[in-house]
């Protein structure tokens, strides 16, 4: 099975467009901002919106094609649909939920056991926490036994505790059920976990495809490079020496890159690449970044540091043994490789 | 005057041939409410744009007509003379005087107490609701049906009870174009009104009547919106509705 997706639709105020193919058991997750048209993908292709012109197909199968005038109904289109907020029926029991999309009952038995939700078949949805809404929709979109799988900010209605566990929970039934599906997320980490390739959307267009490392490792520009997790420092190019290009920052600062551009630009600096140090080192580093922490934020074993305009993500054994607090003085470094630079 | 007396003053001719005129009409005037104006309330609720906001205006208008102007409007419309009169009357019918006019003069007066509540109700169904039940192979009428309706039957049902109280209350548009023939026309408001003159106990009684079912109705809305916005801790409600799952 493979998921062919091609429209190009009229918002409020930009086109969106995509051409996206998804092969059975890819996951393709799209990433961007609130707004940017993630949403009207999955509409597109469970039928909810016609857009202005477009091709979906499966496999053989034409589902819309609006040159040929072809346009299947949401109900006859096979697929599986996690919507935002996951949209339950309030008037229906959990059963009720699973059961509105098929008649076989004993199927219906299998989803309630599979999702461990069966104690709470007679329960309303109200009475649920995130987590249980989530399984009973998750189940409720299987029991028709779709071929392609939407998920709609799959994990954006939990809280942070439960996150990680769902996230690991909704990964494994990726790969067991090995549907083509699309995962709709402003997270760049939840796509990078759950998802084979991953698209960044921004004011309806699709800017960049690719695994979770190509697009850390070469970014297509500032936008993608700031939402796969980079610090944009946007400056000056100031002069070129020796094959670098140095770049006043517009706070006063100066960096080095090997990329090579002139003009205005925005240097995109990942946390994970900037290290941490009671004294300016010398070494092959050719940026060093000296100021006062300003604030320090945990993430599982690692902490974010904000030095001036810099974040660094170091280990949180780093930053006890450097006895790091708001207001130490320290110098960020980082290589002039890791210093991206793209026109502004 | 005490309660047995007004209980019996109901036993009369007048009081109880009123009572079977009014249930009758207000029963099938009630039947054609809930039956067309449910789908058009949904239709309605569900369009946007110039031909929703004109075909609204019209659903209203009997709202804010003076009673009377709207019986005059029947009478024009559907009287002897009037514009279908002819048609009508050439198939050997004759509405205006008849039980038909009652009931037609009830719904035209009565309808936009529920379908204004109702194409709010529908409206305040969450949308991502019925779009859900389509990807799960729900057609649009299995959608109306399963999803629509249960959703909004809070709303349906207050504006029934405020409908049906409109109704029940009616007289200005039923005596001008349907009179108040004791047994064939006469309401029970039309009844109080003919009853002022002849005999007052009765008219009283009627009135008792009136008041207590008009309370009933405001009630029962009160409870019905009640459970819809969750605050009421109401079992008998709760139990009734998972039965419905």
């Amino acid at each position: 099975m493979a998921l062919r997706v091609r429209f190009t639709h009229s918002l409020r105020s930009f086109d969106a467009t995509a051409d996206l193919t998804v092969e059975s058991g890819e996951t393709l997750a799209l990433v961007g901002p609130s707004g940017a048209g993630k949403t009207t993908v999955l509409r597109v292709v469970a039928g909810l919106v016609r857009p202005g012109t477009g091709l979906v197909t499966l496999d053989e199968t034409v589902l819309l094609d609006t040159e040929r005038g072809v346009d299947v109904a949401p109900e006859r289109r096979r697929v599986g649909y996690l919507f935002q907020e996951y949209a339950l029926f309030p008037h229906l029991d959990v059963r009720g939920n699973v059961r509105f999309g098929t008649r076989d009952g004993a199927a219906v038995d299998r989803l309630l056991e599979r999702f461990h939700i069966r104690d709470l078949a007679r329960a309303r949805v109200r009475e649920l926490s995130g987590g249980e809404r989530q399984r009973v929709a998750l189940a409720r979109a299987l029991a028709r036994d779709p071929a392609v799988l939407l998920l709609d900010e799959p994990l954006s209605a939990l809280d942070t505790h439960t996150r990680s566990g769902v996230r690991a929970e909704l990964r494994e039934l990726l790969r067991t059920l090995q549907l083509p599906t699309i995962l709709v997320t402003h997270d760049f980490e939840d796509a990078a976990t759950l998802a084979d390739r991953v698209g960044v959307i921004s004011e309806g267009q699709i800017l960049q495809v690719g695994s979770p490392t190509e697009l850390v490792a070469v970014p297509g520009d500032a936008f993608v490079a700031s939402f796969t997790g980079a610090t944009l420092l946007p400056g000056q190019v100031v002069e070129e020496q020796d094959g670098l290009t140095r770049v006043a920052l517009d706070g006063g600062l100066f960096v080095w890159s090997a990329d090579r551009i002139a003009g205005s630009v925005n240097v995109a600096v990942y946390p994970w690449e900037v290290s941490l140090g009671s004294f300016t080192p010398d070494d092959s580093r050719m940026n060093h970044v000296s100021g006062s922490v300003i604030s320090l934020a945990p993430a599982g074993n690692r902490v974010r540091v904000r030095v001036g305009p810099l974040v660094a993500e170091i280990t949180a054994a780093s930053a006890q043994r450097l006895d790091l607090r708001p207001g130490s003085v320290v110098t960020a470094s980082f290589k002039a490789t890791a210093a991206r630079l793209f026109p502004r | 005057m005490p309660p047995g007396e007004l209980i019996s003053a109901l036993g009369t001719s007048a009081a109880r041939d009123a009572m079977r005129v009014t249930a009758e009409t207000i029963a099938v005037a009630m039947a054609a409410i809930l039956v067309l104006g449910t789908p058009a309330a949904y239709w309605m609720s569900s369009r946007r744009g110039v031909l929703r906001d004109v075909l609204v205006t019209f659903v209203e208008l009997p709202l804010v007509l003076p009673p009377a102007v709207a019986g005059i409007g029947l009478l024009v419309a559907f009287g002897r003379a009037g514009l279908l009169g002819g048609t009508i009357d050439a198939l050997g019918i004759d509405i205006a005087f008849t039980k038909v006019a009652v009931v037609l003069a009830v719904t035209f007066v009565a309808s936009p107490f529920y379908l204004r509540t109702a194409i709010a109700a529908f409206e305040a169904v969450d949308p991502t609701l019925p779009a859900a039940a389509r990807t799960l192979g729900a057609h649009r009428g299995r959608v109306f049906f399963r999803v629509m309706l249960p959703l909004a039957r809070g709303g349906l049902g207050a504006g029934a009870a405020l409908a049906f109280a409109r109704g029940l209350g009616e007289f200005g548009a039923t005596i001008m174009f349907a009179g108040s023939l004791q047994g064939v026309t006469q309401t029970l408001s039309l009844a109080i009104y003919e009853q002022f003159d002849i005999d007052f106990d009765v008219a009283l009684a009627i009135s008792a009547l009136l008041i207590v079912i008009s309370a009933l109705v405001l009630l029962s809305v009160k409870l019905t919106t009640r459970w819809r916005s969750g605050s009421g801790s109401l079992t008998l409600f709760a139990a009734s509705t998972r039965q419905q799952t």
